[in-house]
């Protein structure tokens, strides 16, 4: 077997929010255990909602933050084990790209000198070389060469994430990390960048971690899914499977909640909407940590934590339903939602 | 006075500009269409579209942040609200009309309790005594599902989440009875679970009060989910208007297809890769000549689409502008017809 593009395993991320009053500090435990594994040229898609720890864990990998535990590997190469100052030859392999380009290009830099910067960082190519680097790589994300002279301020917000595309794979990285690469954008310019995403990934080799909320964004990219759900992944496998027969209630959910945009086809599906909200990360639920919103609790759920069950279809899902109550035993939730009519 | 025919909120040929360093910018050119009683209208487009804009223009909200409206009229119940004076206008906004915007935490005042927030709110507009304003605000938090709204009443806004924060500001735009409820983006900065319980508490509220709702997006699946008729913006004008059904079996208008065609649930559907609009929004300093999206429309006939203006005119299903919609019904028909095929 070859060595994947990134390996992650039990990962823990811990935030110090000040101490209790009594001397003991509170941790809000952001990423807690949380394993996955990208192929080289691979898309995992990472879903979730606000503070399911997804952003995080993006982060963690690139060691823009710390992990409190756990180990990340790149390409065989560790990037947990290592002191902070070799860090900085490992960004050369892997990069990332945020949600925001208003924010994540310097504004006093032209376009050149935005591209030009991480070839003088991690390679020791001529000016010329650079140069041609770049023109090359303009023309890879759809932007004529013209534009090199020219500053973000000039430009709108598709382009400017095409720019910040282009800095992230100008110099060839193995994994990409892309937080939320299109949320910011209007729908119109939306898929102009998920086909340039597509497009430049098939050039370069390069492996994606997916970062979104949207699963259906996340489905279009990405052979392969993990949702997250308060800091711990709670299903994981090919994003088709995920999709049309979700293992875990948390996924329908998130699944049902998309609008679709066909009034006929809405009104003639049944939706699966959570009452309650997002429990504190400070203080999460007991057992399955769903549990406080899932419409299936049972006694069991609030007790242990939920079993990795392999899902028909592939992947695993981590829930109490599987061998007890209604014993999907690896199958669909979807059987439940039809069964049971959800306001 | 008011007459059951007549349409609730009538905005018609509606301008608005704001100054730039290039001088005065339209953002919303010459705008009409109506909210019915009962309705639920959705006004669907990108930023830059005028959507936002034209809400704030009929509520009096652009002259204070330097905008003027130099033409048109938006008629409130048959009253004109163009023009009116801020103390005449005060007593419409909050009372017959309530509203909700985007970011609920910068909406709410973060040294009172929400309690006090929306028990202020009908003291003014109703003259209620501290007491029946207190017992009204547990009301109407209560009926937007607040748990244990009684106590929840004396919370201050940070102790809510976000998602429970926009349903605080629901109650406090019903707390006096509205007979317009006006929502700009109210559910985009929410998670879409959040949303979809958003979503459902306004169509519970629509349903029981009878009161219409004026709502605005940039998602088509939003739309699809509340609206009963759609108004579609793009470069700061109407480009399509039908009921919600017509919009989304057979789009009229290039755009209105394109932004379909551009979502990826659509794609998903369809088993292909999404079909993006090419180029950028238009801009206001800057609008094409002619039809504003030509530059970007696949469909674009350039002696047709480039030059002249094009009007909103009306076809059996509603109002599109478009200067090739006769020739165009098939080819967007078309594509529409394999949504629906698909989705089946």
């Amino acid at each position: 077997m070859t060595e994947p593009c990134l390996q992650v395993d039990d990962l823990h991320v811990k935030y110090d929010v000040g101490s209790t009053g009594f001397g003991r500090r509170r941790w809000l435990h952001a990423v807690n255990g949380v394993s996955l594994r990208i192929e080289p040229g691979e898309t995992l898609g990472l879903v979730g909602e606000s503070g399911s720890g997804k952003s995080t864990i993006g982060l963690a990998v690139l060691r823009l933050i710390e992990p409190f535990s756990g180990r990340v590997r790149l390409g065989g190469a560790d990037v947990t084990g290592i002191p902070r100052s070799g860090v900085r030859s490992l960004r050369r392999r892997m990069q990332m790209v945020f949600q925001d380009p208003y924010s994540s290009l310097n504004p006093s830099m032209t376009i050149e000198q935005l591209l030009q910067e991480p070839l003088q960082i991690h390679t020791d190519l001529s000016r010329g070389d650079r140069q041609a680097k770049v023109a090359q790589i303009l023309e890879a994300v759809g932007l004529h060469a013209g534009y090199a002279v020219r500053y973000p301020h000039e430009f709108s917000g598709g382009q400017r994430q095409r720019v910040a595309i282009a800095r992230a794979m100008i110099i060839r990285p193995e994994l990409v990390v892309l937080d939320e690469p299109v949320s910011a954008l209007d729908v119109s310019t939306q898929s102009q960048i998920l086909n340039l995403l597509k497009a430049i990934q098939d050039q370069s080799g390069s492996a994606f971690l997916l970062v979104a909320h949207d699963l259906a964004v996340v489905r279009l990219m990405s052979p392969r899914v993990a949702v997250m759900y308060l800091g711990e992944i709670v299903e994981e496998g090919p994003s088709g499977r995920v999709y049309d027969n979700p293992g875990h209630p948390y996924s329908a959910a998130l699944i049902s909640a998309i609008p679709f945009p066909d009034p006929v086809r809405q009104r003639a599906s049944g939706r699966l909407i959570l009452r309650g909200e997002l429990p504190s990360l400070l203080d999460p639920p007991s057992g399955c940590r769903f549990r406080t919103r899932c419409p299936f609790a049972m006694d069991i759920c609030a007790a242990e934590a939920p079993p990795r069950v392999p899902i028909e279809g592939g992947g695993v899902a981590a829930c109490h339903l599987h061998a007890h109550g209604p014993r999907l035993a690896g199958g669909s939730v979807r059987s439940l939602l039809t069964a049971r009519v959800l306001s | 006075m008011d007459h059951a025919k007549e349409p609730l909120l009538e905005i018609r040929d509606l301008v608005v500009q704001f100054p730039s360093q290039s001088g005065w910018l339209t953002v919303v050119d010459h705008v009409s269409f109506s909210v019915g009683r009962n309705d639920i209208v959705c006004v669907v487009g990108e930023s830059g579209s005028g959507k936002s804009v034209t809400m704030q223009a009929a509520l009096g909200l652009v002259q204070p942040k330097g905008g003027r409206v130099t033409s048109g009229s938006v008629k409130f119940a048959g009253q004109e609200l163009v023009g009116m004076p801020n103390r005449q206008l005060n007593r419409i906004r909050g009372n017959d009309v309530g509203f909700i915007f985007q970011e609920p935490m910068t909406s709410l005042n973060p040294a009172y309790t929400v309690g006090d927030q929306i028990a202020e709110v009908v003291r003014r507009h109703r003259g209620l005594s501290r007491r029946d304003a207190w017992k009204r605000a547990i009301e109407v938090l209560d009926r937007v599902h607040i748990a244990s709204a009684a106590s929840r009443a004396g919370d201050y806004p940070h102790q809510f989440s976000g998602g429970m924060r926009q349903r605080v500001m629901i109650a406090m735009a019903i707390a006096c009875d509205p007979r317009l409820l006006i929502a700009d983006e109210p559910t985009t900065a929410l998670d879409v679970t959040i949303q979809a319980r958003i979503l459902q508490v306004l169509e519970e509220l629509q349903r029981e009060s009878g009161m219409s709702v004026l709502f605005i997006t940039h998602d088509l699946g939003v739309v699809a989910e509340i609206a009963r008729s759609v108004v579609v913006m793009y470069g700061a004008q109407v480009v399509e208007n039908a009921p919600v059904d017509e919009l989304f079996r057979s789009p009229r208008h290039p755009y209105t297809n394109g932004l379909l065609e551009a979502m990826p649930q659509v794609a998903l559907d369809r088993g292909q890769a999404p079909v993006p609009i090419p180029g950028v929004v238009a801009q206001a300093h800057a609008w094409p000549q002619g039809c504003r999206f030509h530059p970007r429309c696949g469909f674009c006939e350039p002696s047709v689409c480039a030059s002249a203006p094009v009007a909103l005119i009306a076809d059996d299903h509603g109002l599109v502008r478009c200067a090739r919609s006769s020739d165009l019904r098939l080819a967007l028909g078309q594509a529409a017809t394999e949504r629906s095929v698909s989705a089946a």
